[in-house]
């Protein structure tokens, strides 16, 4: 019996790189087996993509799992960010199902690339302040107060747009000290007391509980903000989708969004 | 052996090259080069360019100020735990910078932990220009305090002790023998901090928010844009791209030579 003839060093570094290369590409064969046997129980393993507006965040990862149970194998994946970058995105072409802007301005905007959008829900305005409200504000004219530190969203987001309308309506002047790029970071700097009032809506108040006080505007200086689902027309899953916009109108998602503080119309 | 790079290399490596220069040529081809002066010369852009600069520059005199004696420390001082000191003078370059931009409002924001004493002293930083700068600061002095800190741990010692023997003082050499002859590793890494600064975003956000002409920098202004102008947003960023390579020829490779001599 003769010795094997052992490898040159580097031809066996290069065979180990080449099975380090082709590993991974093994592993990822193996994973579309798997994903084809889901696929063959019934339903189609579809994950839907859901591009939502941020104020929607607490309300439909609520949704999701009761959606789910009654849609076998279908699985949400939500992406929560500002109307207008959400409708950018869809712009730009992301690979996405559905989605949901909290204004109807925004949906427009991408009408060429949506099928015929549903209202599911609507929203008020309100201000909030850090809990127990210490800086005592009382109305939109207060947000002019030189004391006070006041964030607002930025004019390119809806939130901003409609609060801008309202500040506008009432006639007050308010000085920001920040424009933020979405209701949450507004909420969120009033919540960490690093800013004394915002306004953000009604919804974003009832979702952190005791951590903001809210201060309801009168129903004759507020708007109200209307939140359209629709299905991309490029979706990968146009069924699926159709079948997650259809329950955004139900009964069902209604009663979740009342309680979470919107309305539906 | 040098030669003749082996095939199963040169694929992955021409990948990683076009992973890198794809979205580069992106920029530059589909920048509106037809009005793109008029674009970089509006006063929303110029408010913003002015904002940039004055906030990095400030960044760079905080870095400077307080990151060389820091490298010091780190290359030449004797104290204990020096290890976990520069493990958290690199965290910032490792970190997501929304993430330091929670931890700069949990620090130093108006609720935070410091935040009553710096009330006391009269200094507020969310939502102003300062706090623009201690985020754009946070984020890039480690880029000075590494860089300076491998050039002076490769330096021959044997300069600072001939001009102790001399009778310089310890500031004195510092001074006259060892900043000297480390200035071309100084240069890069205020270059480097300088960029870094220019192009922050995510931590001047999260702490010091979003307001044209007191925190919305070049950054923060292209993320905006991009939802509703996304030209103009590519505009900016073309701006911000050849500053960046303006930054980088400038250097030609001191930065890795700095490493380089680090190991």
């Amino acid at each position: 019996m003769t010795a094997p003839t052992p490898l040159p060093r580097r031809r066996l570094r290069t065979a180990l790189c080449a099975a380090l290369l082709v590993l991974p590409l093994a592993a990822c064969g193996g994973g579309d087996g798997d994903g084809g046997s889901d696929g063959a129980n019934g339903q189609a393993g579809a994950e839907v993509t859901v591009l939502a507006a941020a104020s929607l965040t607490d309300v439909l990862e609520e949704a999701a799992p009761l959606f789910e149970q009654a849609h076998d194998g279908v699985d949400l994946r939500f992406s929560f960010a500002g109307s207008q970058e959400l409708a950018a995105q869809v712009r730009e072409g992301l690979p996405a199902d559905v989605l949901v802007t909290a204004d109807t301005t925004t949906m427009a905007d991408v009408a060429d690339r949506t099928g015929e959008p549903v209202v599911v829900a609507t929203n008020e305005l309100t201000l909030v302040t850090a809990s127990g409200n210490p800086e005592g504000v009382a109305d939109l004219a207060d947000l002019a107060r030189d004391d006070l530190t006041v964030v607002l969203a930025a004019p390119e987001v809806p939130v901003g747009r409609y609060g801008e309308q309202v500040l506008a309506d009432a006639g007050v002047e308010v000085a920001p000290a920040s424009l933020e790029t979405n209701v949450r970071s507004v909420l969120t700097k009033v919540a960490l007391g690093e800013a004394d009032a915002g306004i953000v809506y009604a919804s974003d108040a009832a979702s952190v509980g005791d951590r903001v006080t809210a201060v309801p505007l009168p129903a004759e200086r507020n708007v109200l903000a209307e939140y359209p689902a629709a299905v991309l027309t490029e979706a990968p899953h146009p069924e699926a989708a159709a079948d997650f916009v259809a329950w955004l109108g139900s009964a069902e998602a209604a009663e979740l969004f009342t309680a979470a503080g919107f309305r539906v119309p | 052996m040098a030669r003749g790079t082996p095939p199963v290399l040169l694929v992955p490596a021409a990948a990683a090259v076009l992973l890198l220069a794809v979205p580069l040529a992106g920029i530059v081809t589909r920048a509106p080069w037809g009005d793109l002066g008029e674009r970089l010369a509006s006063p929303r852009v110029s408010q913003a360019l002015g904002l940039s600069l004055l906030v990095s520059g400030w960044a760079l005199v905080l870095s400077l100020l307080l990151g060389i004696p820091l490298a010091w420390v780190l290359a030449r001082g004797s104290l204990r735990g020096k290890a976990l000191l520069r493990s958290l003078v690199l965290l910032p370059m490792v970190l997501p910078p929304t993430v330091a931009g929670v931890a700069l409002l949990q620090g130093f924001g108006r609720a935070g932990l410091v935040g009553e004493e710096l009330r006391m002293l009269g200094i507020t930083l969310p939502f102003t220009t300062a706090g623009a700068v201690v985020a754009a600061t946070f984020i890039s002095m480690p880029f000075l305090v590494i860089t300076l800190e491998g050039a002076l741990t490769g330096l021959d010692i044997r300069y600072e002790e001939a001009a102790a023997t001399m009778g310089a003082g310890t500031l004195q050499t510092l001074r006259y023998v060892t900043l000297p002859m480390v200035l071309p590793s100084l240069l890069a890494g205020a270059a480097l901090t300088w960029a870094r600064a220019l192009g922050e975003f995510g931590a001047t956000l999260t702490f010091a928010g979003n307001l044209p002409g007191v925190t919305q920098t070049l950054p923060l202004q292209v993320y905006l844009l991009m939802q509703e102008d996304p030209e103009g947003a590519t505009a900016v960023s073309l701006l911000l791209l050849a500053v960046a390579g303006a930054v980088l020829f400038g250097l030609r490779g001191r930065w890795l030579g700095a490493f380089a001599r680090r190991g």
